[in-house]
């Protein structure tokens, strides 16, 4: 039902609710009761005057009368529901429900908004107990100690006569692993401890570099300036506490650096101004690789450019080197991404720039421009394939939450639904699932 | 006739102590702690039964077990599983591979004195 013909039906429910019969309320209101009869079945439009004195008589403000339900909470609503449901017909009368049961509807939304949270949550300790090396090794080592530990105990408790050379080995065994137990256990608390979100914290190399670029909003301002040098990659390198990760942070900091040389934050600026975000004219512009726009646009700040990209790198392997998240486009921190992202398309059409718009199946249901491709990496080589990584830089499409569909397509442009990864993701029946979805299905 | 069993686990505490229970029921014991040379261990030795852990060094429990039954000598060795992975997909994996027998650490002494010697029994 249109939101303003609601008008009369509000009248209707804040008499019932006053206790009033449409008679007495005319009455107040100076008009006759078959008009009030015509408001309140939504047969007569009604404000200015008419308004404000049926609002007088009913104790309301006129804007509850004229307006309902916050348009916030019918979006929100819409949203929420529609998520859940996979379009029921009912969703069509959201804003009839917001309007009559406001106070429970609130509830309601609060309850969804409360159900998303713990399932952003959820999702997160899930990736990370599935996937987390360091907690699959923590882990190994609690239960071999066990394991040991009781096999050790039940020898010393069972044997009757035990030779005195084999009972001191398994008192030391005993002390030992009880000893190991102890060091496993205070380093799994310290890890959780040491985690801010949902078990997140940083143990690994990837974390470490991650939190890194992240802290830095995956930009150096240092290595942007004119009087920058290739020294100072060491200088941030050296700040990682593991070996590992000053392996993988310097491996970035090389490419930052050289791209730096090869393509100035200002000269990016200036023709994205003119061309708007779009890596392929960007680089034909510019004179340069396509993947170096990319990765240049990702390392600019969001006050930068129009809008914020995200971007994703990954080897031939499928496994992700890069992780710039993008408003609501979540990226899974352990793992594979998802099997449909054009990422992995690439990898089979090298050096074909593929450009999909995106839905995305998460709980923000988001729509996604997305240009993808995949370079080697390795110069050319008689009768050896060449190795490949795959970018794909992702920019948020302006739609509004509660109606964004995607786009009338272009003819050279294909359209896709996609998701984080199979296991956080809801899009039960994809063809392309290899897990099922924690979130669907429950755990 | 002594029946011998190979261990092949690299825990040296948990190798002590199983071979510890396997010796006192009157088994011959003999041990493997490198994932690599495991198989050719097990041909070597030829035993009556392999306990086998999954993670070892160089190369899973998963592997030598898919080796093993992959080779006719030891296509019906009986093999005893033993890991920290108690996930159902492992044991999934472990059953498809052709496992005899699948445990989840921590085990008891009694229910890998009792698993041999079901595995053993002509």
């Amino acid at each position: 039902m249109p939101r303003e013909t609601l008008v009369g039906t509000r009248i209707r429910e804040r008499r019932t609710l006053a206790g009033l019969r449409q008679a007495e309320l005319a009455r107040r209101s100076g008009i006759s009761a078959s008009y009030l009869n015509l408001i309140e079945h939504n047969r007569r439009r009604i404000g200015g005057k008419v308004l404000q004195d049926i609002a007088r008589a009913l104790d309301v403000e006129p804007a509850v009368l004229a307006d309902g339900a916050e348009a916030s909470l019918i979006a929100s609503l819409r949203d929420a529901v529609g998520d859940r449901a996979g379009g029921v017909p009912e969703l069509q009368r959201v804003e009839e429900l917001a309007n009559r049961f406001p106070a429970w509807s609130r509830v309601l939304n609060e309850s969804f908004q409360r159900i998303t949270s713990l399932e952003k949550r959820l999702a997160a300790a899930s990736d990370r107990l599935t996937h987390d090396p360091y907690l699959a090794a923590a882990f190994h080592d609690v239960l071999s100690s066990v394991t040991s530990i009781r096999s050790a105990a039940s020898i010393l408790s069972d044997t009757a006569e035990l030779e005195p050379a084999w009972r001191d080995r398994f008192h030391r065994n005993l002390n030992e692993d009880s000893a190991r137990l102890a060091e496993s256990s205070q380093s799994l608390v310290n890890y959780f401890d040491n985690s801010e979100d949902a078990g997140i914290g940083i143990t690994t190399p990837e974390d470490e570099v991650e939190a890194f670029l992240q802290a830095h909003n995956f930009q150096i301002p240092a290595f942007e300036a004119e009087t920058s040098s290739e020294e100072m990659i060491q200088v941030e390198a050296g700040k990682m506490r593991s070996a590992a990760a000053r392996f993988m942070l310097e491996s970035f900091l090389k490419q930052y650096w050289w791209d730096v040389q090869a393509l100035s934050a200002d000269r990016l600026i200036k023709a994205v101004a003119e061309f708007g975000i779009d890596p392929l004219q960007l680089a034909q512009h510019l004179l340069v690789d396509v993947t170096l726009v990319m990765r240049r646009l990702a390392s600019l700040d969001e006050n930068q450019i129009p809008t914020p990209v995200g971007l994703v790198i990954c080897d031939a392997s499928g496994a992700l080197s890069y992780r710039k998240p993008v408003a609501g486009f979540a990226i899974p921190r352990f793992g594979a991404g998802c099997p449909v992202w054009p990422l992995y398309r690439t990898l089979s059409a090298p050096l074909q720039l593929f450009q999909t718009q995106m839905t995305y199946s998460g709980d923000q249901r988001g729509v996604y421009q997305s240009y993808a491709i995949a370079v080697p990496v390795t110069p050319s080589a008689y009768n050896q394939p060449p190795l490949l990584r795959a970018y794909m830089l992702i920019r948020p499409v302006a739609l509004s939450k509660s109606d964004a569909k995607p786009r009338q397509q272009p003819e050279n442009e294909q359209h896709t639904r996609v998701g984080v990864s199979c296991r956080l993701c809801v899009e039960v029946s994809c063809a392309a699932r290899r897990e099922p979805s924690i979130l669907a299905e429950g755990l | 006739m002594v029946k011998h069993v190979l261990i092949i686990e690299d825990e040296p505490n948990i190798v002590e102590a199983l071979s510890f229970i396997l010796s006192r029921d009157g088994w011959a014991v003999s041990l493997h702690a490198d994932g690599n040379d495991a198989v050719e261990a097990v041909q070597r030795k030829r035993p009556d039964l392999v306990i086998l852990d999954v993670m070892l060094p160089n190369k899973s429990g998963f592997d030598i077990l898919k080796d093993l039954r992959d080779n006719a000598d030891t296509q019906e060795l009986p093999v005893l599983m033993l890991t920290a992975r108690g996930q159902n997909k492992d044991r999934v994996m472990a059953e498809k591979l052709g496992v005899s027998r699948f445990m989840t650490k921590p085990f008891s002494n009694a229910d890998i004195l009792s698993a041999v010697q079901e595995l053993t029994l002509c």
